[in-house]
């Protein structure tokens, strides 16, 4: 069969992906080629991929459940400060683990503030810890991504449409089955397959949280299996079974989100007619604030003390936190633009199945088989910073490609034809047409890419230097020299350096959060 | 790409005038060579007296730091590796990549030291560490029939959290099972690492946290804070003895012997009481520090030899699963 004319070239994308999927799997090659024992699983081990699946599943179920309510209400009501909250429910997201974990205690835990409330009514205080504390606290990290992710999908939905709708008179419950439900099919088991793949890959959160050894997953075992016994087998072995399910919910999520989009709009800004009363919506946006920016305040609480005298060694690793997530987020773009553009122009489902692997893989077996095919060409530890920016990068390129591939999609649909038929050459329609038209979610994609690198420990931990340190590493180096003050100073400057980013980068994007 | 240019022109300048002088590199853990750790003012002390570079390179904590030494095998960069424990040291030599070295000196540990490959540099007890206003259980029975709220550290991640299994082993022995589905109730949550830990404490998380009795020492001395106690167990408290060792694959055996020898001086000693927050192995000409002197001192010190760590490590390992995990 002859090729299908395209409006796009896919070979950079196929290359993008060829070198991400090289990056993961060569890794673990390295790690399992290193091995001195070919490791089996133990009983511990099955326990621990039944615990993982289920905490796993139950997260990703509750954290999309909330955010469909939370989205509908964002996209449908305007009020002053909305695009602030949207960019500060983004935090939970990129704070790194220890941090948020204290936050979310000050507010959850023994002695939080709920707790204490109940104190007050003669109430006994709440218990966290268990496997419904593990979901809270990933439901903490991921509804806010979860939410931004739906919320985009609703504002792919052509103004259009909604006009049309209320012109022909579709109440609220018609508008949601004939244009929402249709969306929803097709945008969720995408986001239900990313927030899956992350808490399949949770550790010291699901230990803490979990209360327990019961609460043990795979991601610990593989720690297990490298620093407690050595057995670079077996952690080749469970990182390649976390790779495993990652790909077969990637497929599946795949398999269900196919379908039709909207067609094309005329980019007109969108008004609702289905509004109706907003308690529910209030409701909705009020209870999500609350639950994610309580914990981020009490981080901020306690960091504003520690604040003032910061230590010059936690503005240095500041810094060098800016300096890696601004190269992280080139190296993101340019891998996610290309493979994004190559889903677009054909169906490539190999290319979207490499750029969600990079969630699956344990950062763990990343950074040693880094370390060990680095280490008889270089000294590692001098490529610490270069590193940590490629792996940050690898692992939000799933999130990017959640965010650039649907858009990318549309526009070329859209627009294709018409550029083929005006003979436009590959390079005019990507300059031109497509990547001005993605300007929103390539904004998007950035500010969380830099986001996420800033917060990340990373693997910088395995290459540490003491000369050179990101922000969150200084923060694990403060908190285990007893200086929590100074490491709560440090949480909330990384606080607001990653919301600055963010926010920078989102807003180059312009329209989408506010239409 | 000049720029890039530019910058390898002057790192290789700059190592090439390193490498007039002899390097010593030694791998320890992250904490200690942090800036508040003892690792600054090590480099600056030895390098005083050796006409040397010392390189600390730091490398997460003492399970890690061993895996990172089998990773690299006989091509590590390492002469020293300084930061393992008696837990690890039967593993460490079984690699057979550590050397026996020249040291001798009379260690103030309280208790024998004979080995001639690993040496000590500093030690301390485990305890639970709890708000000096509060009353607490002094033994386990009691603390496991009590509602007291313990928050404990992660043995397959975490050196304390070994340590605490390793403590009740040998302490109740066979009975160590008992215990912990006895202590099940008490433990709020357990953590990947220390600071988690000791952060979910200072945070009102439990009543008490494992650490070490040196632990009130640092409220004590470096934030004038006497609110923090350690508590005395009557079973005895188990010891952690960290130490360091030369590899046999090293180029700088000399330098390396060296180090070793000045580590167990009063020069790197003193360094070690308010740094790393634990008892020097050799009492400093000077003595303790101010506030040391306040700490708990348990009547007795519980500690397995190397060999029979190894031997109970998995067996005390599962026990702990199982009796948490009902």
């Amino acid at each position: 069969m002859a090729e299908r004319a395209k409006p796009v070239s896919a070979w950079p994308g196929i290359g993008a992906a060829a070198l991400v999927a090289a990056l993961i799997l060569g890794t673990l090659a390295a790690v399992a080629l290193r091995a001195e024992t070919s490791g089996g699983f133990s009983p511990a081990d099955w326990a621990a991929l039944r615990f993982t699946l289920t905490q796993a599943v139950l997260s990703a179920l509750f954290s999309v459940a909330l955010a469909v309510p939370v989205a509908r209400a964002l996209a449908r009501r305007r009020f002053p400060g909305r695009r602030a909250l949207i960019a500060l429910l983004g935090a939970p997201f990129i704070l790194p683990v220890i941090v948020a974990i204290l936050g979310l205690l000050q507010v959850f835990g023994r002695s939080g503030w709920i707790s204490d409330l109940l104190g007050l009514f003669g109430l006994p205080p709440i218990r966290i810890y268990g496997l419904h504390g593990v979901v809270l606290a990933h439901v903490f990290f991921n509804l806010p991504l979860a939410t931004r992710l739906v919320l985009q999908a609703w504002q792919e939905i052509p103004a259009e449409r909604f006009r049309l709708a209320a012109q022909l008179g579709c109440n609220g419950m018609a508008m949601f089955r004939l244009i929402e439900l249709p969306m929803l099919k097709r945008a969720l088991p995408g986001v239900v397959a990313v927030i899956f793949a992350i808490c399949l890959t949770s550790f010291a959160v699901a230990l803490t949280l979990g209360g327990g050894p019961r609460a043990t997953t795979i991601e610990l075992a593989i720690y297990q299996a490298f620093t407690y016994d050595f057995d670079l087998g077996r952690a080749a072995l469970l990182s390649a079974l976390q790779l495993a399910l990652t790909a077969a919910a990637a497929l599946a999520a795949l398999r269900f989100s196919r379908g039709d989009g909207f067609g094309a709009g005329l980019d007109r800004a969108l008004r609702r007619w289905d509004g109706g009363a907003p308690a529910l919506d209030v409701f909705w946006i009020s209870a999500a604030a609350a639950f994610l920016l309580l914990p981020l305040a009490s981080v901020a609480i306690s960091g504003l003390a520690g604040v003032f005298d910061m230590p010059a060694l936690v503005l240095r690793a500041a810094l060098t936190s800016v300096l890696v997530a601004a190269a992280s987020t080139l190296i993101l773009l340019m891998l996610a633009l290309p493979m994004a553009t190559a889903v677009a122009s054909g169906r490539y489902g190999l290319v979207e199945l490499s750029g969600i692997l990079g969630l699956a893989a344990s950062p763990l077996v990343i950074g040693t088989g880094l370390f060990i095919l680095i280490r008889p060409i270089a000294n590692p530890t001098t490529l610490a910073l270069p590193v940590t920016a490629l792996v940050n990068a690898a692992m939000a390129l799933p999130f990017a490609l959640r965010i650039l591939v649907p858009a990318a999609k549309d526009i070329t649909a859209r627009h294709g034809r018409l550029a083929l038929s005006l003979n436009m050459g590959k390079w005019t329609f990507l300059r031109r047409v497509l990547l001005p038209r993605m300007r929103p979610q390539i904004g998007f994609a950035a500010g969380l890419g830099a986001a996420l690198s800033m917060g990340d420990l990373g693997v910088i931990a395995l290459f540490a230097d003491p000369q050179i340190a990101t922000l969150p590493l200084q923060i694990y180096r403060l908190m285990g020299a007893y200086q929590m003050q100074a490491a709560a100073g440090g949480a909330l400057l990384l606080l607001f350096l990653s919301m600055g980013a963010f926010w920078l980068l989102d807003r180059g994007g312009r329209w989408h959060a506010e239409a | 790409m000049k720029h890039l240019l530019i910058a390898a022109g002057i790192l290789s300048a700059t190592s090439a005038i390193a490498a007039d002088k002899p390097q010593l590199t030694v791998y320890t853990y992250d904490s200690f060579v942090s800036d508040w750790g003892p690792g600054p003012q090590v480099k600056e002390a030895f390098e005083a007296v050796c006409e040397c570079e010392l390189n600390l390179v730091g490398v997460e904590d003492g399970a890690a730091l061993l895996s990172r030494i089998r990773l690299e095998g006989e091509n590590s960069d390492a002469d020293v590796v300084l930061g393992l424990d008696t837990n690890l040291i039967t593993a460490a030599k079984e690699t057979g990549l550590f050397a026996p070295n020249s040291v001798s000196t009379d260690f103030a540990l309280p208790i024998e030291w004979s080995d001639d490959t690993f040496t000590p540099y500093d030690w301390g007890y485990f305890a639970f560490v709890h708000n000096a206003d509060a009353t607490a259980p002094t033994n386990f029975r009691d603390l496991a029939d009590s509602d007291t709220k313990i928050i404990i550290q992660d043995p397959r991640s975490s050196t304390p959290g070994l340590g605490l299994l390793m403590w009740v082993k040998a302490a109740y022995g066979d009975e160590a099972p008992k215990i912990w589905a006895g202590l099940a109730d008490n433990i709020v949550t357990v953590t990947k690492g220390w600071s988690e830990a000791y952060g979910l404490f200072l945070e009102g998380e439990s009543e008490m946290v494992l650490s070490y009795t040196t632990s009130p020492a640092y409220h004590l001395i470096a934030e004038e804070d006497a609110s923090k106690a350690a508590a005395a167990f009557d079973e005895g408290n188990y010891l952690q003895v960290e130490v360091a060792a030369k590899l046999a694959a090293t180029d700088q055996p000399e330098l390396a012997d060296q180090f070793l020898n000045f580590m167990v001086t009063d020069a790197f000693q003193q360094i070690i009481p308010t740094t790393n927050w634990m008892y020097p192995a050799v009492t400093p000409a000077d003595g303790l520090p101010e506030g040391f002197d306040t700490l708990t001192v348990p009547a007795k010190s519980l500690l397995f030899s190397p060999d029979e760590a190894a031997a109970v490590r998995d067996e005390a390992l599962a026990e702990w699963q199982n009796a948490l995990s009902q």
